[in-house]
């Protein structure tokens, strides 16, 4: 049974129930919304399952999104375009991202320690910066890429599709791919066939970091203004997304159609309560049981092997 | 008086291989009784039986008099025996005290700890076995021999009348030797009997007073040690007729492949590479495979200094390590990717992977190979052990090196898989690949070699040719022993 399939179920399932007890969930808007809004935490998301798939974990998203996200504010403001303010928040992440993946790859220092320390390290070091303003009155130009609410929000949504759909296929088809898989599976093993694993651990993180980049950038298109304590609690949502799409926390297994299908259960769970006439207090410990379920799941199907 | 440990025609299987074949064996009070043998002789298992580990199948276990029937490691403790392994088993953060108190005392979570009386226990089990160590020392910043003698004050504490000993003094000094066979001589006068495991044959006429020898999990000999000299027991371990057949057959020798300080393998030839279990032979490889930083040899006449084993395979050197289940594959990738792994650059093109091209290479070489598999697709943690090595052999005929280097390439797979492995051996040499073997099944060394190295503390002690080796040449090389 492929790895995914517990969560594509789950989905279909809460789909179904949902289609019959509040079928207004799928009006074209909510349904716009709700992709919108999830739509910062599938990006990093998918930055998160190459770090998780080299066998490492990278907790420090949620403070290079604050990061990140500010530098977007500040480019979009100097009145750059649109292609450097990406380009721009991008490599900040990258940036943030190598010194994650070279602490761990390099020094060998354990990833949850090394990014325990920077998440608490830049969330701070940008409180200092910006000492709590916000970055206010981003231009027109930039909101929504110029488009307009509906017409850019579709926008987003595309240009995310975009990028999981490039790096679901990177993944299969680039060698660089095969490499993750054998580094997060069998680190000595791979080391042993000649891949440079110190290398695709550092780049998992640096690559996590850049999507990390991206995935500020699009979120601060939907607002007039940044906030400087943004992507708060992201780190959990994304690990949350990857571990209920079926990946091992120990890495080697995984794929980014798990992280969509877990991403999306996750989302729609949360707002299907409210449409079913749930108290939204209930919405947290739902996610916590769906993470719980998977991480039972697939316990039971590695004794079953 | 009563013996110790006695066993009787005790047999054990794994897997349908006979470790242990009906061997009896004695230990007496205030005896120090040798127990030696090749690497897979049986003596570990002797043991295991003896501690509780593992259970025999069938034969007779005595312990100080009782008849065993449902034995286990506390009920063996129980009974006074400790075993001390090679590598000490103590809790490194811990001190000296808290390691023997952790042994002795019995108490429940909420006993107050009395630390005088745990501290003038530890002083006096210190003492007696002569080690000058503080009590509060944490165990972590002793010496090797320090943590040994630790250890063997903890089991005195416990009472143990039954001292099982694994190879004590691989990693001491000729001082520290001296100074523990004083401890262990001092502990046969109070009558404790100790069952010594050694490959230092020549230490054994000094320390021991009996000597049984396994050979293929049998008892080949028990004597008394002045009886025996050590080619006599070297005889013993040895003398086995080599019954397997091997398909070794001579193929034209080329030109030099890989070259060290002292060995050569050439283009079509297979070098075993013998010795002892730590004797330094999977380094030696790791070495000429760029896993050990900056040791510089010769491939084809060019000098070269390995720093990673993406040089080595570049230079063409390819290496199946030992435990292929940790590092030979990765048992979670399918087949044809493991098969592909370390040749990527051969089944892709600026990095994207052409998968169709990779199933293919891959299933050419499932089938010559002959690797049981449902599909390319299955993984290999789903393989058998002898399908699993031969997925871990394809995957580097797939960058066709000039040299192979297999380590123990036949440990654990069954007979008809380790007879295709053979017979690739040999299809390779004839190729033109130059073969370097490690294996500790002499038989093995014996059939499937051109010349053997063989390697004692380190260093290659001699090298034979395929005319002149015999198993007693062999082993007395890698015994260290004078006489060869």
């Amino acid at each position: 049974m492929r790895r995914e399939f517990p969560a594509a179920l789950a989905l279909a399932a809460l789909l179904i129930i949902v289609a019959i007890a509040a079928p207004a969930f799928f009006r074209a808007s909510n349904l716009a919304d709700l992709a919108l809004n999830n739509l910062p935490a599938l990006v990093a998301a998918a930055g998160m399952t190459l770090v998780i798939l080299t066998g490492h974990i990278d907790i420090s998203v949620g403070s290079q999104f604050a990061i990140c996200s500010v530098t977007a504010g500040l480019l979009a403001k100097s009145g750059v375009p649109i292609v450097i303010v990406i380009l721009g928040a991008a490599l900040a992440g990258a940036a943030l991202g190598a010194i994650n993946g070279t602490l761990v790859a390099r020094a060998g220092i354990p990833s949850i320690v090394v990014t325990l320390a920077t998440m608490i390290m830049l969330r701070d070091a940008l409180r200092w910066v910006t000492e709590g303003e916000w970055v206010r009155g981003l231009p027109a130009s930039f909101q929504w890429m110029g488009l307009g609410q509906s017409r850019g929000g579709f926008a987003l949504t595309i240009v995310a599709m975009i990028v999981f759909a490039a790096l679901a296929w990177t993944l299969r088809h680039l060698t660089a791919g095969r490499q993750i898989y054998a580094t997060g599976s069998n680190l000595e093993g791979a080391r042993l066939v000649g891949i440079h694993t110190r290398t695709v651990i550092a780049s998992a993180f640096m690559l996590c970091g850049a999507l990390t980049g991206l995935a500020a950038v699009l979120n601060t298109m939907r607002f007039a203004e940044v906030q400087s304590n943004a992507g708060m609690g992201l780190e959990m949502k994304a690990i949350a997304a990857v571990v209920v799409g079926g990946a091992a926390i120990t890495g080697g297994r995984g794929s980014m159609l798990g992280t969509l299908i877990g991403a999306a259960l996750l989302g729609v769970a949360g707002t299907a309560l409210a449409f079913l006439g749930v108290n939204s207090a209930w919405e947290r410990a739902l996610q916590g049981a769906i993470i719980l379920a998977a991480v039972a799941t697939s316990g039971v199907l590695r004794d079953r092997r | 008086m009563d013996s110790l440990v006695r066993t009787q025609a005790i047999s054990k299987t794994y897997g349908g291989v006979r470790a242990l074949d009906a061997v009896d064996f004695e230990l007496a009070p205030g005896e120090i009784h040798a127990l030696i043998g090749e690497n897979g002789a049986g003596k570990s298992t002797l043991v295991k039986i003896i501690t509780g580990a593992v259970r025999a199948d069938s034969g007779s276990l005595e312990i100080a008099g009782q008849s065993i029937t449902e034995h286990t490691p506390a009920h063996a403790k129980e009974l006074g025996v400790a075993a001390i392994y090679q590598h000490p088993a103590l809790f490194a953060e811990l001190s000296v005290e808290e390691n023997i108190a952790l042994a002795l005392e019995r108490s429940t979570a909420f006993t107050r700890i009395d630390w005088t009386e745990r501290r003038r226990i530890a002083t006096e089990l210190l003492a007696r076995v002569g080690a000058d160590i503080s009590p509060q020392t944490e165990v972590g910043a002793l010496t090797g021999p320090q943590r040994q003698l630790v250890e063997i004050a903890r089991a005195l504490g416990a009472d143990a009348r039954i001292l099982i000993l694994d190879e004590p003094t691989a990693a001491l000094t000729h001082r520290e030797t001296e100074k523990l066979f004083r401890v262990l001589r001092d502990l046969r006068t109070k009558g404790v009997g100790l069952i010594y495991i050694s490959h230092r044959l020549e230490e054994l006429r000094e320390i021991a007073d009996r000597v049984t020898v396994l050979r293929d999990g049998r008892l080949a000999g028990r004597h008394s040690m002045s009886e025996v000299d050590q080619p006599a027991l070297i005889r013993l371990m040895a003398g086995r007729d080599l019954s397997q057949v091997f398909p070794k057959r001579e193929v034209p020798i080329g030109d030099v492949v890989l070259e060290t300080r002292t060995l050569t393998v050439r283009a079509g030839e297979i070098v075993g590479l013998a010795g002892l279990i730590g004797a330094g032979r999977t380094e030696l490889a790791e070495s000429i495979f760029g896993l050990a930083p900056g040791a510089s040899i010769r491939i084809g006449g060019e000098s070269v200094t390995l720093t990673s084993p993406r040089d080595a395979i570049a230079r063409g050197i390819a290496y199946v390590p030992e435990d292929r289940q940790r590092n030979g594959v990765i048992p979670d990738m399918p087949v044809s990717q493991n098969i592909s792994l370390a040749d990527l650059a051969s089944v892709s093109s600026n990095g994207f992977l052409d998968t169709t091209r990779e199933r293919a290479t891959a299933a050419a070489l499932i089938s010559k190979l002959e690797i049981k598999t449902p599909s390319p697709d299955a993984e290999v943690a789903t393989l058998s052990g002898g399908n699993q090595q031969k997925v871990a052999i394809a995957r580097w005929l797939h960058t066709k090196p000039r040299l192979l280097i297999l380590d123990e390439p036949t440990q654990g797979i069954d007979v008809g898989a380790k007879a295709e492995v053979h017979r690739q051996m040999v299809e390779l040499a004839a190729d033109g690949v130059a073969i370097l073997m490690i294996s500790s099944e002499l038989p093995e060394i014996l059939g499937m070699s051109d010349r053997i190295a063989v390697m004692s503390k380190g260093r290659i002690a001699g090298i034979l040719d395929r005319s002149a080796a015999t198993q007693e040449k062999i082993l007395a090389l890698a015994l260290g022993g004078s006489n060869s």
